[in-house]
């Protein structure tokens, strides 16, 4: 048997490698892929297996689902309007309290912080993100429910005289509207506020310059100049706070006090379809009601998915002006 | 019009103060020793701890990570390496779609994947719940942090002859590594705190329990029960339930932004 030379065993070996980095190329290939593919399967299965629980109560009920509100385990009813209701106008009230709450806070921290400021504060907005719901909920019913019942709620019907309009009329019981609608700002005004700043800070240098040189002041700079180059991202940071306040689950259920009528007062205790499915899914009495519960979370989904969508449009369509 | 931002700062960071005082005020009078190795007691009984619950959310967050992080970071790979297919953008997108899923929403659909063909709930589902919330955090982040590794690295590892898949793993991946544990920190404290997923799946459990096939107990979720329940004793607890949870996701949140300061001096911008 006689030895190959020298220099072929190195090309064989040269050869080997390069087959052996193809295969490991291809293995790391086809593991990241599947990777990313399991999201785009997860979300079509939590879609397909959501509806499909839901189907058996959109043939038989139809959209009386989303527009009675005749909830009535007993008798086969689920119109669950009243928690649609709910959880709109409690999404509502948290974006006009966090809004400009959250508005004030990014121009604070991208303008006029100090820099040894910046930092904390914008930190500690942050945390509001990392408390988690049921802690959220705890201090809502022991701290700002008695709160509300006892100094805000008549401070606002009688002192102020709200009383007089639909808003703010009734008794004051304590879990109500107002008090979940207070949470939900808490809780959606850093998810704003991160955004507000992000697309703050992705305004061009020269569109400031631009307006201090043409002689406005500081506050006039931000209100002609930036604000209105950020404003779409704004608008969608705001969306994707709407969305986080829809779907809230925890916090909301342990204060709004799950009354499932439609009132006009925020005094009034209400209910929202994600409290509605926490309440009522481990005690679901029969096949309907279950499906009834999963047709609710069904558009609860879809109008998630839909104001996540368009928030995120609106956020890219300003921040990727931003490598510029 | 300036000073309104200024008081906006002040009326913003003002709930999170108020919360925590609140929580350390209410909880540390609660908590005791016995809260971390006792098992809850009946109802009109003094004392007992929340010990099942905390293991149990130990349980769950392990359950969850061993799901969502490989799956996340893997995704993320797959994202920084092939930045502008369409499958790329599709993935992306459609995982920001599950991260602003309802908590709500994953709980049912695990409910029905895993608790309603089984016949019970467990630990399992309610982990693998989590776990699909994590999933589009981990993933986000790890592509955010694998962008911010200089090209130049790369192509030094290329043209040293290493392969592409052992640049991308002992090269870029590890450069990243400490900016992908921020991640993940991240998402573990995020998810540490949920309990609208675990409602159906992990369901809560009185006993002692490890099993991932049974039922099992839940910080959150026994804050929640004591929290609507009406007897002062578990009011009691659940302040100190959430003080403990709080803590805990505190702890790692600041942890997390530390992870990455030391590797880079400063947060990346």
């Amino acid at each position: 048997m006689t030895a190959l030379p020298a220099q072929w065993l190195e090309k064989d070996r040269r050869k080997l490698r390069v087959e052996e980095a193809a295969i490991g190329d291809r293995v790391y290939e086809i593991i990241t892929a599947v990777c990313a593919l399991i999201i785009p399967a997860l979300v079509v299965a939590i879609a397909v297996a959501i509806f499909a629980a839901a189907w058996p109560a959109f043939a038989k009920l139809g959209l009386s689902i989303v527009t009675s509100s005749n909830w009535d385990v007993a008798g086969g009813h689920f119109g669950a309007a009243p928690a649609l209701f709910g959880t709109l106008v409690s999404s509502a009230v948290a974006l006009i309290i966090a809004t400009p709450l959250a508005i004030g806070v990014a121009i604070f921290l991208s303008e006029f912080s100090p820099s040894w400021l910046r930092q904390p504060v914008g930190f500690l907005v942050d945390l509001l993100a990392a408390i988690p719901s049921v802690v959220y909920g705890l201090w809502g019913i022991f701290v700002l429910i008695p709160l509300l019942r006892e100094q805000v709620m008549p401070f606002l019907r009688d002192t102020l005289h709200l009383g007089a309009t639909p808003l703010f009329s009734g008794p004051a019981y304590g879990p109500s509207m107002l008090a979940a609608g207070l949470i939900l700002a808490i809780m959606a005004l850093p998810y704003i506020s991160a955004v507000a700043r992000e697309v703050l800070l992705a305004v061009p240098r020269s569109q400031r310059e631009a307006a201090l040189a043409l002689g406005a002041t500081r506050w006039e700079m931000i209100r002609d100049a930036v604000i209105p180059y950020a404003r779409s991202g704004i608008i969608g940071g705001i969306m994707l706070g709407l969305g986080r306040a829809l779907g809230e689950t925890m916090a909301v259920t342990m204060v709004i006090g799950n009354r499932p009528e439609i009132s006009a007062s925020l005094f009034a205790p209400g209910y929202t379809m994600a409290s509605l499915i926490a309440n009522e899914f481990s005690e679901a009495t029969n096949d309907l009601h279950l499906s009834a519960l999963m047709a609710v979370g069904a558009s609860l989904f879809v109008i998630t998915l839909l104001v996540n969508a368009v928030a995120r449009w609106l956020v890219w369509s300003v921040s990727r002006g931003r490598a510029k | 019009m300036i000073g309104l931002t200024y008081l906006s700062a002040i009326l913003a960071t003002l709930p999170l103060i108020l919360i925590l005082a609140h929580l350390v005020q209410k909880g540390a009078s609660s908590l005791s020793l016995a809260f971390f190795t006792h098992m809850p007691q009946p109802v009109g009984e003094a004392g007992g701890g929340m010990a099942n619950a905390i293991v149990g959310t130990l349980v769950l967050i392990g359950t969850a990570s061993l799901m969502g992080l490989p799956i996340g970071i893997g995704a993320g790979l797959y994202l920084a390496e092939k930045r502008s297919t369409p499958l790329a953008y599709t993935v992306r997108f459609l995982s920001d779609v599950l991260n602003g899923l309802p908590s709500i929403v994953i709980g049912i659909f695990a409910w029905e994947f895993l608790v309603r063909p089984i016949g019970h709930f467990s630990a399992l589902a309610g982990g693998l719940a989590l776990g699909a919330m994590m999933i589009p955090l981990v993933t986000r982040t790890t592509e955010e942090m694998l962008l911010v590794v200089p090209t130049s690295l790369r192509e030094a590892a290329l043209a040293l002859g290493y392969p592409r898949w052992r640049t991308s793993i002992s090269v870029v991946l590890r450069t990243a590594l400490a900016g992908i544990a921020t991640g993940a920190l991240v998402a573990v404290a995020r998810i540490a705190g949920e309990t609208a997923p675990l409602l159906f799946t992990a369901f809560g459990n009185q006993f002692w329990s490890t099993s991932v096939r049974e039922p099992i107990a839940a910080l959150p979720l026994q804050i929640f029960t004591y929290a609507i329940s009406a007897y002062d004793e578990w009011h009691r607890q659940a302040w100190a339930g959430a003080l403990v949870l709080i803590a805990m996701v505190l702890i790692i949140s600041i942890a997390a932004r530390f992870v990455t300061r030391s590797r880079f001096g400063a947060p990346v911008d």
